[in-house]
């Protein structure tokens, strides 16, 4: 009966190696771990010469289409500015980053990490790779390069942690804008300057309801939900309170809240009955095709709409505002590049991201981009009629973050926020369960304790 | 003499495959275990033991609970519908008709498609888009004059997930009857002739001789439709995206794991998902070995 011995002989071997690599992996990343936190060099830096000679590997997943384009122009500006350093561009294809992110955490945990790398301004970062302790706060870069001065001064907390600034943002969406389109408006007798409140906002879609459009306001998948969501709580907590939110101040338990949800709950009764089955392209064209009068999305629809042969100046193929409520207010999104604590080549890392916060950088990234320049002083020349309308706000308002887009939450935080909100869209009336839910996320992974 | 040296020459030869095996299923079945019972949360690793809070966690979230509707649901339409829709072609096929050859691979095609591709069409076809914007299936409905079958498929409230098995049965209904025609040639016409001798009709012929002796076959299908239905993820993403109202407990690991970086809750789903697939599957394991010692 050999068989059955070796039979035997193989599941003890199979079960060994098993235990040996399950003891192995923990102890392999704990050595990791302390790599990390000891490799830790902060401090003071002069400015990077500009005939430095060294190399940076930039890590992102700007891989086609204009963000690529843009990447590209803002690497042209890198050589000029520093013609001895070469840049090694480590783009990741596919999912919206998340291949991107998976291969970075691969490469951090290795501590293999590029020189400096993509990520969403604010707490998505700093909950991720501030926690794990892998970049390395800015401030000295901010203060020797007066950017403190020319990027609002609301805009500061928002990408900072405990008085540390993570991130150079490159280019800045707004999230709380509202499409609409003006002919089914003016055929409803609907003055869109008129939408300057919540109550406004809901009559009107009554109006149009009532003149045979069933859902005059266009959604799509859940992430457009959860889109739609943070702008109404803009509106209904108005930008104070908003940001309280998110720093424990405001009571996710109070009376604020629970009017926001119900203000919410009013208006996703105006919208299409499809939207789980469409993505955020399907939902804007909505607007455009007539089918619905408003779409709020971020003001990448605008490229959306560009793509489709549309044109922002004739006044009639569509229109934006800011979500009713909302005026006064700048919702935010940014993408942003970081320093790696143990970057290869620190200095040519501390050159790149000087390009990212210069006028010439963001001024060749973002007209090809399709968003505005975080910095206030962007030539406006170089824009089109909603970016320059979109840098006037951004100049003047005051500038809160975007939840959706990783700004005001960190993922753990934004993802149980995602399961509240998923549950609740399955039955818009239990307002009551959903804030409970949304106090239990805020004290699991948020500041309320 | 000669025998050893074969057995070992043998064990040399399957043991790449031992090793890779060993490391890659198995060890990282006892890792994502280990996994399961600590507290990491965030990018770094942390294995500090929390005994089964993770598992408590879960069962107490609402999104679990929908989970846990949601694949009973699904298996249950999925497995009824692919088994009886393949049993019924098998039947069909088996009565000797012309062209069985060309009916057999039209039926099993749609297995060779990926569930990604299917999920793309499938969500063209089940637009639940209405008015104006009336298309697929609905608009089919619309021409043919079958307004009553117009319906919100897999955006119907509470049984949007039932509506998603219907991609699912479409592409493995061939494959459920390939395996019961080979169960139905396998039976020897002198037990239907004999049957016939003694008066049967037809039908009792099928009830009390032939599906008795395709209960092996049932039981292959179910479990292998049953394990598949456990781990359904990428279908339902490609036809509706990630939603609460259609997730299941793959689609939370994913969330729960790579958006929230949940690490220890993610990998308790990971286990879950496994051993809801052992259960199903080790009752079998031991039921075949029993059949192979008796013969």
């Amino acid at each position: 009966m050999p068989s059955k011995k070796l039979s035997w002989l193989i599941l003890a071997l199979v079960l060994v190696f098993s235990m040996v690599l399950a003891a192995c992996g923990p102890a392999a990343t704990e050595e990791t771990t302390t790599e990390v936190t000891t490799g830790e060099t902060t401090g003071e830096e002069a400015v990077v010469p500009a005939d430095y000679t060294g190399t940076v590997e930039v890590f992102s997943w700007w891989t086609g289409g204009g963000e690529a384009a843009g990447l590209e122009a803002m690497i042209a500006v890198f050589n000029t500015a520093y013609p001895n350093i070469e840049f090694v561009n480590s783009a990741v294809a596919g999912g919206a980053g998340t291949n991107a992110r998976a291969v970075l955490a691969t490469r951090l945990q290795a501590s293999d990490p590029p020189d400096s790398w993509q990520g969403h301004a604010g707490q998505e970062l700093i909950g991720t790779y501030v926690a794990a302790g892998q970049i390395e706060p800015l401030n000295f870069l901010y203060e020797q390069n007066g950017w403190l001065d020319v990027m609002p001064a609301t805009l500061i907390p928002l990408i900072s942690l405990d008085g540390n600034i993570y991130s150079v943002p490159v280019n800045i969406h707004r999230a709380n804008v509202m499409w609409y389109n003006p002919t089914v408006l003016s055929d409803a007798g609907i003055d869109p300057a008129s939408l300057t409140t919540i109550d406004a906002f809901i009559a009107a879609l009554q109006t149009l309801r009532d003149g045979g459009m069933e859902s005059p306001l266009a959604m799509g998948e859940q992430w457009t939900a959860m889109h739609l969501m943070e702008t109404v709580f803009l509106a209904t907590l108005g930008p104070d309170a908003y940001n309280g939110l998110w720093d424990g101040t405001t009571d996710w338990a109070g009376a604020e809240v629970t009017a926001a949800i119900e203000n919410y709950a009013t208006i996703l009764g105006y919208v299409n009955s499809d939207a789980s089955a469409l993505t955020w392209q399907d939902a804007s064209q909505l607007v455009t095709n007539g089918d619905a009068a408003f779409n709020v999305m971020g003001d990448w629809a605008e490229g959306y709409f560009k793509e489709l042969g549309l044109s922002p100046d004739n006044g009639t193929d569509f229109g934006w505002m800011p979500v009713p409520g909302t005026q006064g207010s700048f919702q935010f999104l940014s993408d942003s590049f970081v320093l790696a604590v143990g970057a290869p080549d620190r200095d040519a890392a501390i050159a790149w991201l000087t390009t990212c916060g210069s006028r010439e950088g963001q001024d060749a990234f973002n007209p090809v981009k399709g968003s505005i320049p975080a910095r206030s002083d962007g030539d406006v020349s170089l824009y089109d009629t909603y970016l320059q309308s979109a840098m006037a706000d951004w100049a003047a308002d005051t500038i809160v973050g975007s939840l959706t887009h990783g700004v005001v939450a960190n993922d753990s935080w934004k993802t149980l926020i995602n399961d509240a909100l998923g549950v609740y869209l399955t039955d818009t009336t239990a307002v009551e369960a959903f804030q409970t839910s949304l106090v239990t996320a805020c004290q699991s992974a948020g500041p309320c304790q | 003499m000669r025998s050893k040296k074969e057995a070992w020459l043998s064990f040399l030869l399957v043991l790449p495959t031992i090793l890779a095996i060993g490391i890659f299923v198995y060890g990282f079945i006892l890792w994502t275990m280990r996994v399961s019972i600590s507290q990491w949360t965030g990018l770094l690793p942390d294995y500090t033991f929390v005994g089964f809070e993770n598992y408590i966690y879960l069962f107490s979230t609402a999104r679990f609970q929908i989970d846990i509707t949601n694949t009973l649901i699904f298996t249950a339409v999925f497995m009824t519908g692919a088994i009886g829709l393949g049993f019924f072609l098998a039947v069909l096929l088996d009565q000797g008709l012309k062209g069985e050859a060309f009916f057999r691979s039209l039926f099993l095609f749609p297995m060779a498609i990926s569930y990604i591709v299917t999920g793309v069409v499938w969500r063209w076809l089940m637009n639940p888009a209405q008015g104006d914007r009336i298309s697929g299936f609905n608009l089919l409905f619309h021409n043919l004059g079958l307004d009553f079958l117009i319906n919100r498929w897999h955006t119907t409230p509470g049984w949007g997930i039932a509506f998603i098995a219907i991609p699912a049965i479409w592409q493995l209904s061939g494959y459920t009857m390939a395996l019961y025609l080979a169960g139905l040639r396998a039976i020897p016409d002198q037990l239907r002739e004999a049957a016939r001798v003694d008066g049967a009709t037809e039908w009792q012929i099928m009830r009390y001789v032939i599906l008795p002796l395709l209960k092996p076959v049932t039981l292959s299908a179910v479990i292998i439709i049953g394990h598949m239905s456990l781990k359904v993820f990428d279908l339902i993403v490609a036809v509706a995206g990630k939603q609460l109202a259609l997730d299941v407990p793959a689609i939370n690991m994913w969330q729960t794991t790579f958006d929230g970086y949940y690490f220890g809750v993610g990998a308790a789903i990971g286990v879950l998902l496994l051993l809801s697939v052992a259960l199903l599957i080790i009752p079998y394991i031991i039921y075949t070995q029993k059949g192979e010692a008796n013969q």
